[in-house]
C-alpha cells in the first residue's frame, strides 16, 4: 500500500523488514524518529544508551553475536562513536549491522554544521545516502545485505530535508534472516597490535571490492539529458538539481557516497560538455573527481556553508530563480525560547541575577543563553560544561571560583558529563556544578534515559539516582532545590559558590511539558495593583506581557507556575496556588 | 504543475495536524506527495514552517521564495514574514490572532502595525479570519489548525466530503465531531 511516510520512520520501516534485531542510540535532531518508529515493532528489542559509543558498541555486540544489529545518531553523536566506529571497520561483522547519522546542514538544531561523509572515507565504511523516503526504506535493506557479504558496517547518511521530509513509500512485510552462530575468532575480534595489523590489509582489499559494487550497483544511476551541463550529485541536491532542470541536463545520481564509482565517473564526465558537482557541505565527490584528473566545478561556484534550495541551485547554474514581494520593513525575529512554565528559567534567573559566569552545556536550557536572561556564557558540546569548568577554575583559581558554574541537564549528564564530574573529584576543583534535572531528554522531543526510570517504551526500567552518585565519587556538598522557588535557588547558588570545596546542585522539577506534570490555573494580574514596573518581564516568559502600561498574561500559555509572582514586590500577580 | 502550500506559525500551534491532513489528502486524490516539518530547537516557541507540495512528481522537499500557491498562517506576523515565498498573484489565509515573539515582549522590538493591509497592498490575496474565536465557538480552542483548514478548502476542487473524511482518519476518534464542526466553521 502506497502511503505517505517521514524519512526517518521509511527508514525504520526499512530496518524492520530486513529483519533488525538489535536497536542502540541516543537520540539527536534530525535522528531521533527512526529509532523512536523502530521502539514501535514489538520484534524488535530497541534502547536509549546513554551516549552514541555505547550506542554503537551495544549494536556491535549484538553483530558480533550474529543478529542485524543498529544504532542512530546524529552528526555530532558520531564524533563521540567515533572511537567504536574505526576499529568495527577493522574487525567487521558477523550479523549485519548498519549505523544511521543524520547531519543537519543549516543548523535548524545543532552547533555545527560538519559533514558526516569524513568519517566513510576516514574509517573505510561504505555509505548510503538516500534521497527521499522510499529510498531510505530500501537503502536500510540494502545496507544489510552489503554489510554481511563484505563483512562491514554500513552507514546510512540522512541529513534534515530527507529525515523530516514525507514522501511515499510502499511497505512490505518482515523478513528476519536466519541468525550467523557465534563463533569464537580472536583473529578477528581482539584487536590488539598484533591481529589489527592483519586486519588492515583486509580493510584496504574490501574498500576495492566495495569500488567495484559501486560501478555495477543500481544505488549509483545516470539519467541522460541535454549534454551541455552534466551533473554529479546525491541527497537533497538532487532533488533540487531535478526541480531546476527535470530531465534537460545529465544527472549521475549518487546513493553510495562511499567508496565512489570511478570509472562511472569517467565514463559521464566523458559524455558531457560541462561537469558540475552539486553537494551541501564539503567538497567530498568534487574533490574525488578531480583527483581523477577530470576537469569539474563545485565550491567555485556553490557555497560550503549552509542548506540549498532550488533557487540556489537555479542561482548558480544560470537557470530561471523564483522571486516573490517582501514587505518593506524589518520584522521582529522569532526566535526559540523556553517554554511557559520551563523549570530552567528560575535557575537562570538566579544565576543571571548573581552575575554568574555560567559555562553550559546541549539542551533546552541553551536557550539560557538568549535574551532577555543572557545567562550562559559558552556551549560546546555534550559535557564539555563541567570539563570546561574545571580547566577555567585551574586557569584563574580563586578569581573565578566563587562566581562561576557549570549547567548540565541530566540527560548530557548522564551522556558524558559523569567523566567530567569525576575529574573536577579526582583532580580536586573548587567547581560548582549545576545539574539542571527536568527528568527527561528535553529538546529533541522528551526521550527517557538512565535517571527518569522508565525505558524507551515507556516501562519501568533501572533508574539511577544522581545524589548517590555524586556522593559515591566524592561530593560532599550536594543539594537539590526547586528552580520554581527563586529565594532557594539564591540562596544554594551564593552558598555552593562561597564553599572552598566543589559541590554539585541538582536544580530537579518535570519539563512543563510532560503530560503527567500537573499545572495551575493560569495566573491573574490584578490591575488595581500593576504599577507596570515591568520587573516580571526579566524572566523572559513568552506568557507575559505589557499592554497599556500593566502586565498581561496569556492564559493560553501560563501553567501557573508561579515564578512571576515571586518578583512582584506589589502582589499584583496571584492566584498560582489557589 | 507541482502545487505549493506552506503552513506557517509559532513552535506549538499544531501545524503538524494540519499538514498530516493535507498530506493524507492529497494522497488520497493520487498526487505525489512530499510534506517537510522541522523539529528540534525551532518549535519551542521559535518560528515553524512545514511544506506541502503536490502534483504528478514532486522533486524538492521545500518551497523557495515565490513559488508558495497558498500560505496558511496561525499568525498575523508569521504570515508577513513568509509573504515572499507566496508566487505573484497567491493567497494568504490567515487567522488574526497576535503572539508577541520575545523581541516584543522585552521591549526591543514593536509588533509592526496594519500588517494585512501591508500584505493586500503588495497585491497579495488576504483571507484574514479570527480563528480562535471559531476554534472556540466549535468548542475546542485547540481546534485553529482545523478551522484553518477549513478555510483552505475553499481554494481546492476538492470534494468537502473527502476533506471531512481525512479529518475523520487523521484525528483521534474522541475529538472527531468537534472538529468536523471547526472544519465547516471556517470553510463557511
Amino acid at each position: 500500500m502506497k502511503q505517505l511516510m517521514l524519512g526517518n520512520k521509511a527508514l525504520a520501516r526499512g530496518l524492520y523488514e530486513a529483519g533488525v534485531s538489535v536497536v542502540s542510540s541516543y537520540p539527536g535532531t534530525p535522528s531521533t524518529e527512526v529509532t523512536e518508529e523502530l521502539a514501535k515493532f514489538d520484534e524488535v528489542y530497541s534502547e536509549w544508551a546513554p551516549n552514541e559509543k555505547v550506542a554503537m558498541e551495544t549494536a556491535f555486540g549484538a553483530s558480533l553475536a550474529g543478529k542485524r544489529s543498529f544504532c542512530g545518531m546524529k552528526h555530532v553523536g558520531l564524533n563521540v562513536a567515533a572511537d567504536p566506529l574505526f576499529t568495527c571497520s577493522y574487525t567487521g561483522v558477523n550479523g549485519g549491522m548498519v549505523i544511521c547519522v543524520a547531519d543537519d546542514a543549516g543548523m535548524h538544531s545543532s552547533q555545527n554544521e560538519q559533514d558526516s561523509r569524513h568519517y566513510a572515507e576516514a574509517a573505510k565504511i561504505p555509505m548510503l545516502e538516500p534521497a527521499d523516503s522510499s529510498e531510505a526504506l530500501a537503502f536500510a535493506k540494502k545496507a544489510y545485505e552489503i554489510s554481511e557479504a563484505f563483512d562491514t558496517p554500513v552507514l546510512i547518511k540522512m541529513c534534515t530535508r530527507i529525515a523530516h521530509s514525507q514522501s511515499v513509500v510502499e511497505t512490505s512485510e518482515r523478513v528476519v534472516p536466519k541468525p550467523k552462530p557465534y563463533v569464537k575468532n580472536i583473529a578477528k575480534y581482539v584487536m590488539s597490535p598484533a591481529n589489527a595489523i592483519r586486519r588492515h590489509p583486509f580493510v584496504e582489499e574490501r574498500t576495492l571490492k566495495l569500488k567495484e559494487l559501486a560501478e555495477t550497483s543500481d544505488l549509483n544511476w545516470v539519467e541522460m539529458g541535454g549534454t551541455e551541463l552534466g551533473i554529479i550529485t546525491s541527497s537533497t541536491s538532487y532533488q533540487y538539481v531535478k526541480e531546476v532542470f527535470g530531465d534537460t541536463v545529465s544527472i549521475l545520481k549518487l546513493g553510495m557516497v562511499f567508496p565512489l564509482p570511478d570509472q562511472k565517473i569517467r565514463d559521464f564526465a566523458e559524455k558531457v560538455d560541462r561537469l558540475v558537482v552539486v553537494e551541501e557541505l564539503d567538497p567530498i565527490i568534487e574533490n574525488h573527481v578531480r583527483a581523477l584528473g577530470i576537469q569539474v566545478s563545485g565550491k567555485d561556484l556553490f557555497p560550503i556553508c549552509g542548506e540549498y534550495s532550488q533557487n540556489m541551485v537555479a542561482s548558480v547554474l544560470g537557470a530561471e530563480v523564483h522571486e516573490g514581494k517582501k514587505l518593506g520593513e524589518d520584522l521582529p525575529i522569532r526566535p526559540p525560547v523556553m517554554c511557559a512554565g520551563c523549570p530552567h528559567r528560575g535557575l537562570f534567573f538566579a544565576l543571571a541575577k548573581n552575575k554568574c559566569t555560567v559555562l553550559g552545556d546541549i539542551g533546552c536550557y541553551t536557550l539560557g543563553a538568549a535574551a532577555p536572561l543572557n545567562a550562559m556564557e559558552m556551549t560546546l558540546c555534550m559535557g564539555a560544561s563541567i570539563s570546561a569548568i574545571h580547566g577555567f577554575n585551574k586557569a584563574l583559581g580563586e578569581e573565578s571560583e566563587g562566581k562561576t558554574v557549570a549547567v548540565i541537564g541530566d540527560s548530557t549528564f548522564m551522556h558524558s558529563g559523569m567523566t567530567g564530574l569525576a575529574n573536577v573529584a579526582y583532580n580536586q576543583s573548587n567547581s560548582t556544578i549545576i545539574i539542571l534535572d527536568n527528568s527527561i531528554t528535553g529538546m529533541t522531543g522528551h526521550q527517557q534515559n538512565p535517571t527518569t526510570g522508565y525505558n524507551i517504551k515507556g516501562d519501568p526500567a533501572g533508574k539511577i539516582d544522581l545524589e548517590s552518585l555524586c556522593r559515591a565519587m566524592g561530593y560532599q556538598r550536594v543539594r537539590v532545590v526547586d528552580p520554581y522557588d527563586l529565594a532557594a535557588c539564591d540562596t544554594a547558588i551564593k552558598e555552593e559558590l562561597a564553599a572552598k570545596e566543589a559541590s554539585v546542585i541538582i536544580s530537579r522539577r518535570p519539563c512543563a511539558l510532560l503530560k503527567y506534570v500537573k499545572h495551575n490555573p493560569p495566573l491573574v494580574v490584578n490591575t488595581d495593583k500593576c504599577i507596570g514596573c515591568k520587573s516580571c518581564m526579566r524572566l523572559g516568559c513568552p506568557a507575559i506581557s505589557i499592554k497599556n502600561g500593566k502586565a498581561v498574561i496569556d492564559n493560553t500559555l501560563c501553567v501557573g507556575c508561579g515564578v512571576c509572582s515571586q518578583l512582584c514586590r506589589f502582589g499584583a500577580l496571584g492566584g498560582a496556588k489557589e | 504543475m507541482t502545487k505549493n502550500i506552506m503552513i506557517v506559525g509559532v513552535g506549538g500551534q499544531g501545524s503538524l495536524l494540519a499538514s498530516k491532513l493535507l498530506g493524507h489528502l492529497l494522497l488520497t486524490e493520487g498526487y505525489d506527495v512530499k510534506v517537510s516539518e522541522v523539529h528540534g530547537m525551532s518549535q519551542r516557541g521559535g518560528s515553524v514552517v512545514t511544506y506541502v507540495r503536490f502534483g504528478e512528481k514532486v522533486y524538492s522537499p521545500i518551497i523557495d521564495k515565490g513559488e508558495a500557491d497558498v500560505i496558511v498562517s496561525f499568525e498575523k506576523l508569521e504570515a508577513a514574514r513568509y509573504a515572499e515565498y507566496l508566487k505573484p498573484g497567491g493567497r494568504i489565509v490567515v487567522n488574526t490572532q497576535q503572539i508577541d515573539p520575545m523581541p516584543v515582549i522585552t521591549g526591543a522590538a514593536a509588533y509592526p502595525e496594519d500588517l494585512i493591509e501591508k500584505m493586500e497592498a503588495l497585491g497579495i490575496q488576504v483571507d484574514a479570519m479570527d480563528c480562535v474565536a471559531l476554534a472556540e465557538e466549535a468548542g475546542f480552542v485547540k481546534a485553529v489548525n482545523i478551522v484553518l483548514m477549513g478555510r483552505l478548502s475553499r481554494y481546492f476542487d476538492i470534494p468537502v466530503e473527502k476533506w471531512q473524511q481525512a479529518i475523520s482518519e487523521c484525528v483521534p476518534p474522541r475529538f472527531i465531531e468537534l472538529n468536523q464542526k471547526a472544519f465547516l466553521l471556517g470553510r463557511q
